[in-house]
């Protein structure tokens, strides 16, 4: 075990396995999440107070997860590059924030366009929705921190600093719905074993948030190879790779 | 047509899937364009320093 991921933190081994694995995850997860946009808009049926405005929540929950997962990600990702100077860690890191930020622009917007019909309104300043605003402000303060900083190292520690300290908002956005009152929902698709959601229902959701899933991860390992040309720009391995392609 | 209608929702619903889809194909292309640039610029140094 200690053998494989000793493996996997090598650049030039990495290098090799996400050019194999990125046409993989990238070809699984679009036909993924074209069958979970089928299932989501036409098959799923129509929710018996939301009617089919609830099918947006076939693009905001998988997109919730994923600003929330990429920023945990992100956070664990500069932890190992802090703590055992692992460059492909702040690489990942590094790579991690720009699509985490997408997402949630995205989970914000279509949360913020179910909104307006349910509850009247396209924003209010609830717990859910104002801590998730601030997950995209700590997004975007690691990626001015790391556009500040010249030297690749020093970004490399502050901005993995600035993203450990943030990473204390996700369970604030996890649990927001319990400690405070507000208008967005509790959890329902985390309850499985106690189901709140219908399964003809649930079912492409599923689809959707595995298809989004290895969507960041295909999107994850792009620029995370870009990353990795800028701190092994000179050496051997990443030259001989980049020549003879 | 009558598929492409979620009745009074039509318009969020749709907005909602076109900006989510919006945002997979940027992330496609913004990420594959710059590993392209990068592995340019490494091929520009490389063959500055062999002339």
């Amino acid at each position: 075990m200690w053998e494989f991921i000793h493996k996997l933190g090598s650049p030039p081994h990495f290098w090799r396995l996400s050019g194999t694995m990125v046409p993989w995850f990238g070809w699984i997860a679009l036909v993924l999440i074209l069958v979970g946009t089928v299932g989501g808009l036409w098959i799923a049926p129509p929710d018996y107070q939301q009617l089919d405005a609830f099918r947006i929540i076939y693009f905001h929950v998988p997109s919730a997860w994923l600003s929330q997962f990429g920023y945990v990600l992100m956070a664990l990702a500069a932890a190992v590059g802090l703590v055992w100077r692992i460059k492909l860690a702040h690489a990942i890191a590094a790579a991690c924030a720009p699509i985490g930020a997408s997402f949630t622009v995205v989970a914000l917007a279509t949360g913020s366009i179910w909104g307006k019909p349910m509850w009247g309104t396209w924003w209010v300043w609830d717990a859910r929705l104002t801590s998730t605003l601030v997950l995209l402000f700590l997004y975007f303060g690691y990626m001015a921190l790391r556009a500040a900083i010249d030297d690749e190292n020093r970004a490399d520690r502050a901005s993995g600093l600035l993203a450990i300290i943030g990473v204390i908002n996700i369970p604030i956005i996890k649990y927001s719905v319990e400690w405070w009152n507000t208008l967005h929902q509790p959890a329902t698709i985390s309850k499985l074993g106690k189901p709140s959601i219908e399964p003809a229902m649930l079912v492409p959701l599923l689809i959707m948030w595995l298809g989004f899933t290895l969507f960041f991860f295909a999107v994850l390992l792009i620029r995370a190879r870009a990353e990795l040309i800028i701190r092994e720009r000179n050496k051997k391995w990443l030259r001989d790779v980049i020549g003879s392609d | 047509m009558e598929f492409l209608s979620f009745g009074k929702y039509t318009w969020y619903v749709w907005s909602s899937v076109g900006l989510s889809f919006a945002v997979l194909i940027a992330n496609v292309f913004m990420a594959r364009r710059l590993l392209k640039s990068r592995i340019k610029t490494v091929r520009r140094r490389l063959a500055a320093e062999e002339v």
